[in-house]
C-alpha cells in the first residue's frame, strides 16, 4: 500500500509540486534567515574571539559591550594585576581613528592598541607579513577587509603609508581577522602607539586581558577580580554573549530576522498545510473506497504520513540545497565572509519542517479516521 | 417461473433477521430499515430492487458491516458479523468481500491493473504478483489492451470492468454491487451485468445487486424487493440462458 500512497501523492501534480515548493521555500528562508541571523549577532563579539591570548575582560562596570567602552583608570591595571592567580594582565585600547590613504581615500576604524611588551591580543591569521614587526615605531596590521576598503581593487601590499592624526603609520601586516559588526577596518598597533592616533584623553585603557595561572579556572578568576577590584570581570564566553544580548535587546535586528523567520514558517505551515489538508479532502472518496475494501486505519495513517513525510523530505532536501549554495557563494564575499549555513541551524530547521508536516497530516489524517466508509456508496 | 423462498433457507451465504437501522436522535430520529429479513445464496446473484429512498443501499452498508444495525443481526457463512471487534470486521471485510460502487471509486493515480489489484496490495501480497492477476482477470474481462491506462482514459463502462476486476480479484466470498450499471448507458450496461454474471458467479460465492435496472432482470437468480425500509416480496426464478 506504500505503492499505492506514493502514486496517489505524485498522481496530483500540480499539489505534488506546490507542497513541495512550500516546503523548500519555507525550509531556505529559515535556514537562510536563522544562519545570517547567528552570523551577524557572532559578529557583536568577533574581536573577542580574535583574541586567543586571554581567557577574562575586566572592564569598567559602566562597559556593557565590546563597542563602547567607558576608560578605566591607569591604577586599575595595578589593582587587577594585585589579584592572586593571575598569569598575566595586560591593558588593551579600543578606540575609533580616522585612517587615510596617501590617495585621499580615509575610513574609521577600530583601533585596538595592545600591550607593547607582550603583544597579547595580536591576530594570528595573517594573511601577508609578520605581528613582529609591530615593534617597529608607526607600525599598523590592519586587516584584509580594511584593506581592501582602502586601497579599492589594488593587490595586497606591505609598507604602504597611512595618514591618521597627522601621524604617518605603515602598514606591516594584513591579518585575517574576524568581520566585526560594523563594517569597519581593523586595525592592531602598540598601546603606545595607539594613544598617539587619537586626541589626548584622560586615560586610554578599555580593557585588561587576564591570563589566569594553571590550575585557575577563568570563572573563578572572575570571581576573584571582581570581589577584589570592584570591577566588571568577564570570560570570554560571557563577554561573547553579553555583546550579543546588548544587541538584541538595543536593535530592531531581532526583531527584523523574526518577522522573517515567522513569515516562513507560517509558509510553510500554511501552505504546506492546507495543500496537503486539500489534496486528503480531494482524494477522500478514494480513502473511502479503501476504507470500505477493508484497509485498516492504522495502514491508511501510515500511508498518509509515508505523502507527508515524502514531500517533506524532499522539499527539506531542496531547501537546504539551495541554502548550501547561496552560503557557498557568499561565503567567499569579503562583505559576508563567516556567515555560514550552520549546522545546527539546518538540524533546527529539519525538526522544525518535520513537525510542520506532521501537523499538516494531523488533520488530514481526522479527517480519514472519520470518514464513514459507507459514504462511498453515495453519489 | 418464480417460487417463494424462504429467508431463513440455511443454505444462505447471507442471512439478515429482523434489521432495524435509524439515523440522528430525538426528534430528528428516522428509521429507514423496520425490521428486514433478507437472504443470498452462494452461486447466485440477487437482486435487490425497489424505489429510490427505501433504503436498500443502507441494508448493503450493514451488510458488508459498515453500517451497525440498531436491531437485528446479519450472519455472513454463519458468522455474525457484529460480534466481531472492529479490527476483525475490517480483515474479515478484507478478505470476503468485494465491492462495486455505482461511480466505480477508482483511484485516480493508478492504472487499471493496479486499481484491479489494490484488494490483494491491501492484503500484503507483493506487487508484481498481485498486479500480474489483477491483469489476467483484467484479459478475461476484455480490458486487455487497457491494462496501463489510467482512469481517466477509460469509458465509463471500461472503469466498471476495472472496478469489476478489483470486486473480484482476491476470490471473495460475497460480492456486493450498489447500482453498478446506473451511470452507464443501456448497451454498456447490460455488457457489464453480462460479465459480472459470467465472472462473479462460484458455487461458494454469493453476489448482491442492488438495481433500479429491471431491464437487466433476467441475470438474477433471486430477486428482492424493498419499499419504505422493508422487503415486500422475495421471489426466486429460473435463469433463461
Ligand atoms: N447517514 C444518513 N443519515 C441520515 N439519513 C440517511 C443516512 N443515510 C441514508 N439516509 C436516509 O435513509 C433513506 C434510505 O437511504 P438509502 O440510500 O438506503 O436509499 P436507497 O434505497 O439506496 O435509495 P437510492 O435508490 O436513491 O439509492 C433515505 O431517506 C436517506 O435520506
Ligand atoms: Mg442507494
Amino acid at each position: 500500500m506504500n505503492y499505492v500512497a506514493l502514486r496517489m501523492l505524485m498522481g496530483d501534480r500540480a499539489k505534488y509540486l506546490g507542497l513541495i515548493f512550500a516546503i523548500a521555500f519555507s525550509t531556505f528562508l529559515l535556514e537562510n534567515q536563522s544562519s545570517i541571523f547567528v552570523g551577524i549577532m557572532n559578529r557583536t563579539g568577533s574581536q573577542i574571539a580574535d583574541v586567543a591570548d586571554a581567557d577574562v575582560w575586566v572592564m569598567d562596570p559602566g562597559t556593557e559591550y565590546f563597542e563602547e567602552t567607558k576608560a578605566l583608570k591607569d591604577t586599575d591595571l595595578y589593582r587587577v594585576r594585585g589579584v592572586p592567580g593571575i598569569d598575566y594582565a595586560v591593558p588593551l585600547f579600543k578606540t575609533n581613528a580616522v585612517f587615510r590613504t596617501a590617495a585621499g581615500n580615509f575610513s574609521s576604524a577600530v583601533t585596538l592598541g595592545l600591550d607593547d611588551s607582550t603583544l597579547v591580543g595580536v591576530p594570528r591569521k595573517m594573511l601577508l607579513g609578520s605581528w613582529e614587526r609591530l615593534r617597529e615605531p608607526g607600525a599598523i596590521v590592519i586587516d584584509r577587509a580594511g584593506y581592501d576598503r582602502l586601497y579599492t581593487g589594488e593587490p595586497l601590499r606591505l609598507d604602504r603609508l597611512l595618514e591618521v592624526n597627522d601621524r604617518q603609520v605603515h602598514i606591516v601586516g594584513i591579518s585575517d581577522a574576524a568581520a566585526p559588526f560594523a563594517s569597519f577596518p581593523i586595525i592592531h598597533t602598540r598601546y603606545s602607539e595607539a594613544r598617539l592616533f587619537v586626541g589626548p584623553q584622560r586615560s586610554q585603557l578599555s580593557f585588561v586581558l587576564v591570563r589566569p595561572a594553571a590550575g585557575v579556572t577563568p570563572d573563578e578568576m572572575v570571581r576573584r577580580i571582581e570581589a577584589q577590584t570592584g570591577l566588571r570581570a568577564r570570560t570570554s564566553g560571557q563577554f561573547r554573549w553579553d555583546c550579543v544580548w546588548y544587541y538584541m535587546g538595543h536593535t530592531g535586528i531581532p526583531i527584523n530576522f523574526g518577522i522573517t523567520i515567522a513569515i516562513a514558517l507560517i509558509v510553510g505551515l500554511v501552505v504546506a498545510g492546507q495543500t496537503f489538508y486539500l489534496f486528503t479532502v480531494e482524494n477522500l472518496k478514494q480513502f473511502g473506497a479503501l476504507k470500505a475494501i477493508g484497509v485498516t486505519n492504522r495502514r491508511l495513517i501510515g500511508m498518509i504520513l509515508l505523502q507527508a513525510l515524502t514531500v517533506g523530505f524532499i522539499g527539506y532536501a531542496l531547501g537546504t540545497s539551495i541554502a548550501a549554495v547561496f552560503f557557498e557563494i557568499t561565503a567567499s564575499e569579503i562583505a559576508t565572509r563567516g556567515i555560514v549555513l550552520l549546522w545546527q541551524n539546518v538540524v533546527g530547521v529539519g525538526v522544525l519542517m518535520f513537525s510542520v508536516v506532521i501537523f499538516a497530516s494531523l488533520l488530514s489524517i481526522r479527517r480519514v479516521l472519520v470518514l464513514e466508509p459507507a459514504a462511498v456508496f453515495r453519489g | 417461473m418464480s417460487t417463494p423462498s424462504s429467508a431463513t433457507t440455511p443454505a444462505a451465504a447471507v442471512l439478515c433477521r429482523g434489521i432495524e437501522k435509524d439515523f440522528g436522535d430525538g426528534e430528528a430520529r428516522v428509521r429507514v430499515l423496520r425490521g428486514v429479513d433478507f437472504a443470498a445464496r452462494a452461486g447466485e446473484i440477487t437482486f435487490l430492487m425497489g424505489p429510490s429512498g427505501c433504503g436498500k443501499t443502507t441494508l448493503i452498508s450493514v451488510i458488508a458491516g459498515l453500517l451497525d444495525p440498531s436491531a437485528g443481526a446479519v450472519e455472513l457463512f454463519g458468522q455474525d458479523v457484529n460480534l466481531l471487534p472492529p479490527s476483525e470486521r475490517v480483515l474479515f471485510r478484507r478478505r470476503n468481500l468485494g465491492f462495486v460502487f455505482q461511480q466505480y471509486n477508482l483511484l485516480t493515480s493508478l492504472t487499471a491493473a493496479e486499481n484491479a489489484a489494490v484488494p490483494l496490495l491491501a492484503a500484503g501480497m507483493k506487487r508484481p504478483e498481485a498486479v500480474d492477476r489483477a491483469k489476467a482477470l483484467l484479459v478475461k474481462l476484455g480490458l486487455g489492451n487497457r491494462l496501463d491506462s489510467l482512469p481517466s482514459k477509460l469509458s465509463g463502462g471500461q472503469q466498471q470492468r476495472v472496478a469489476l476486476a478489483r470486486a473480484l480479484v482476491h476470490e471473495p466470498r460475497l460480492v456486493i454491487c450498489d447500482e453498478p450499471t446506473a451511470a452507464l448507458d443501456h448497451a454498456t450496461g447490460e455488457s457489464v451485468m453480462e460479465l459480472l454474471a459470467g465472472s462473479a458467479i462460484h458455487p461458494e460465492r454469493a453476489v448482491v445487486v442492488v438495481t433500479h435496472d429491471s431491464r437487466v432482470l433476467r441475470f438474477a437468480h433471486a430477486v428482492a424487493h424493498m419499499d419504505d425500509g422493508l422487503i415486500t416480496d422475495s421471489a426466486r426464478q429460473t435463469l433463461s440462458t
